[in-house]
């Protein structure tokens, strides 16, 4: 049995979970929140560009993608989640499941409900191109390198400016940050603002894969990217990353050994063996409970 | 001025007539309208609702474990009731790639050869029913060993893949004449009646409320309240979380074998993970932590969804007409804004942490003391 090729989609895959997962990872490391609506920003992303390609020229198109995302992203941070500051946090998770609840209600409206085909693909990145003699997009190709490209960025930027001080603050301690005079309202933002910005992109990367979006397509590789940042331990981004490939490769060889219905079973079963056995990830800090 | 027995007679009273008028009221929807009609489906999908909401409420809203693994319960007993309840004689066109499956007999088929047709097939359905209940209860009991041990938000992913490795499961070819695999199952019998639903959703309701007002059920708020206190007040957390996610997964199994007789058909792939969020909101819109609104909100909602607001879906509604707005969708879309409002500005929910009998709290003062003396 050849596995190459589906070694090769296994990267690629996992490369594209790991820009929803940074997105997952990030968020979850500041508010302590599993940010649910993250899959349907990203399922959103998607429905945009399909939308903008078929009518506009590619480089407006993907502009306004990246743009309309970003603020979504920032929007529902301001409306949903920054007035539940000083809530509990079970609060702010059923919020969160509201507000993803609201965004497929309001997708199935504006869509009409019918998955939307991805027919104008972007060019150059969709080319079919031959790698270790497997015919395989270019995309394939592209996404493992942008991927690691971006998040060496992000971290870079995490370490070194003002803002990445800020959330490395509000991430080791909310309270006292804000005491330190950080904004931490403008922290949260930019962070769900680089969220939106990576699920962005992996939405273009991976629907130019699919023959089209529909309202639940985000909810695969959501829960898949978001299983990828607990595995890594959530709240840290080489940990999502690491996660991410993972199991975008575990997946891929399932299905290459023919058992294609479990993989993503396979994604959950790894899940609840994980948290029992390490509920903090591969990478996460532990926590003390105090009363 | 109310002593405390006039007050709890009062109370009594009270949730009695309400019991009595609704009972009444189904009664008499059932000798007038024919079952097809949308009341009456209303009512039955109500009730469906109203013993899912009630079971997770004794999870998220009385223990305070986040648990999202309510879909994948309703699966196991939908599947359940169908797979047990299907006549021997339609077996073989439901499993037709599977042989008929592995299962040749039918409890309500066995029932109706003991105590005759039409007693011994309702009894033997509410047995069948119980036994949905008793395999998600045992299955949770399996899961739970490990999950429970985590804590909040990783409880709360961690059910929920439970929930889609049940999902993936059943979908399986392997376990076809089990299951059918990714075929619907059908051909099982149901109830034509709205009461025979609303007895068994006031039966749960029932033992639910018996169950939060006993020594249990204020073991269960403690811990809710908070976890380390609890335990260092004596209560085995272990035990008592154990306990309150077996009987809530219980519930959630007889209310996912009454969805399956309500539906008609059952397949493995409509219990996604939208119906556990669309319950959970359900509990939350109702008040986190009141069996009342749990009940209520099940009921106005669906008769909203499914009947109330049919006319913004389909371009005419209280009389304007606006095909380019009203159309399919719309009506989902101002549910879940309303959805979103009640979780942003009325966090505590219609009923806040209430019950019916609260209505007839005269003086408060007085009303907290029988709460404390009870």
């Amino acid at each position: 049995m050849n596995l190459v090729p589906f070694l090769i989609s296994g990267v690629s895959i996992g490369g594209q979970y790991a820009l929803i997962a940074v997105g997952y990872t990030l968020v979850y490391g500041i508010l302590r929140l599993i940010n649910f609506a993250h899959s349907d920003v990203f399922m959103v992303a998607g429905l945009v560009m399909v939308y903008m390609t078929t009518s506009l020229p590619m480089q407006y198109a993907l502009p306004i993608v990246v743009v309309a995302t970003v603020a979504l992203g920032f929007i529902i941070e301001r409306v949903a989640y920054k007035p539940l500051r000083t809530a509990p946090r079970m609060s702010l998770m059923i919020s969160a499941i509201g507000v993803s609840y609201l965004i497929q209600n309001l997708a199935y409206y504006l869509t009409g409900g019918l998955a939307k085909p991805v027919t104008n693909l972007i060019p150059w990145i969709s080319d079919t191109i031959t790698i270790f003699g497997q015919v395989t997009k270019r995309v394939t190709v592209i996404t493992p390198i942008l991927t690691v490209l971006i998040v060496i960025g992000l971290v870079a930027l995490i370490k070194n400016t003002k803002i990445g001080l800020g959330m490395r603050a509000a991430a080791r301690d909310f309270e006292a940050a804000q005491l330190m005079g950080i904004k931490i309202n403008g922290v949260i933002s930019f962070t769900f603002i680089v969220g939106s910005f990576l699920a962005s992109i992996g939405a273009m990367l991976y629907f130019t894969n699919f023959p089209s979006v529909a309202i639940g397509s985000g909810g695969m590789p959501g829960l898949n990217a978001f299983v990828a940042a607990v595995f890594g331990g959530i709240g840290s981004i080489p940990g999502a990353v690491v996660g991410a490939f993972i199991i975008g490769i575990c997946q891929e060889l399932i299905k290459g050994l023919g058992a294609s219905a479990f993989s993503d079973a396979f994604t959950f079963v790894l899940l609840i063996i994980i948290l029992c056995v390490k509920p903090t990830g591969l990478f996460g800090e532990k926590t003390i409970d105090k009363v | 001025m109310l002593t405390d027995k006039q007050l709890r007679r009062k109370q009594f009273i009270l949730v009695l007539a309400v019991c009595l008028v609704v009972l009444a009221g189904a009664i008499i929807l059932d000798a007038t309208l024919p079952s097809y009609h949308i009341i009456i489906k209303v009512i039955k999908k109500g009730a469906v609702y109203a013993t899912v909401a009630v079971s997770m409420n004794l999870l998220n809203g009385f223990t305070g474990l986040f648990s999202l693994g309510q879909a994948g319960f309703m699966l196991l007993g939908a599947y359940t009731y169908a797979i047990f309840s299907i006549p021997v004689a339609q077996r073989a066109g439901v499993y037709m790639y599977y042989d008929g499956g592995i299962v040749q007999f039918s409890i309500p088929e066995f029932f109706a050869g003991i105590f005759g047709e039409s007693f011994g097939t309702g009894f033997g359905m509410i047995v069948t029913l119980i036994l949905a209940g008793v395999i998600a209860g045992l299955i949770a009991l399996l899961i739970g060993l490990p999950v429970l041990r985590l804590k909040s938000d990783y409880l709360a992913i961690a059910t929920l893949g439970f929930a889609e490795i049940v999902r993936a499961l059943f979908q399986w070819a392997k376990l076809g004449p089990l299951t059918n695999g990714s075929n619907l199952l059908r051909a099982y019998p149901d109830f034509k009646h709205c009461t025979a639903y609303i007895l068994i959703t006031a039966a749960v309701v029932a033992i639910m409320f018996l169950l939060v007002n006993s020594s249990y059920g204020r073991a269960f708020k403690a811990i809710r309240d908070d976890e380390v206190a609890a335990e260092a007040m004596g209560i085995n957390l272990a035990k008592h979380k154990r306990l309150s996610f077996v009987i809530s997964s219980f519930f959630a199994g007889v209310g996912g074998g009454m969805l399956a007789m309500y539906m008609g058909t059952v397949q493995a792939l409509s219990f996604k993970s939208a119906m556990t969020y669309e319950i959970l909101l359900l509990v939350v819109i109702g008040g986190i932590g009141s069996l009342t609104g749990s009940v209520f909100t099940s009921f106005v909602y669906v008769a909203a969804v499914e009947w109330l607001l049919r006319g913004l879906d389909s371009g005419k509604f209280l009389g304007i007409s606006a095909p380019g707005i009203f159309k399919n969708g719309f009506r989902m879309a101002i549910v879940s804004i309303l959805i979103m409002v009640v979780v942003l500005f009325f966090s505590k929910g219609i009923f806040g942490d209430k019950e019916l009998h609260d209505l007839v709290k005269k003086q408060p003062k007085k009303a907290k003391e029988v709460k404390k003396n009870a």
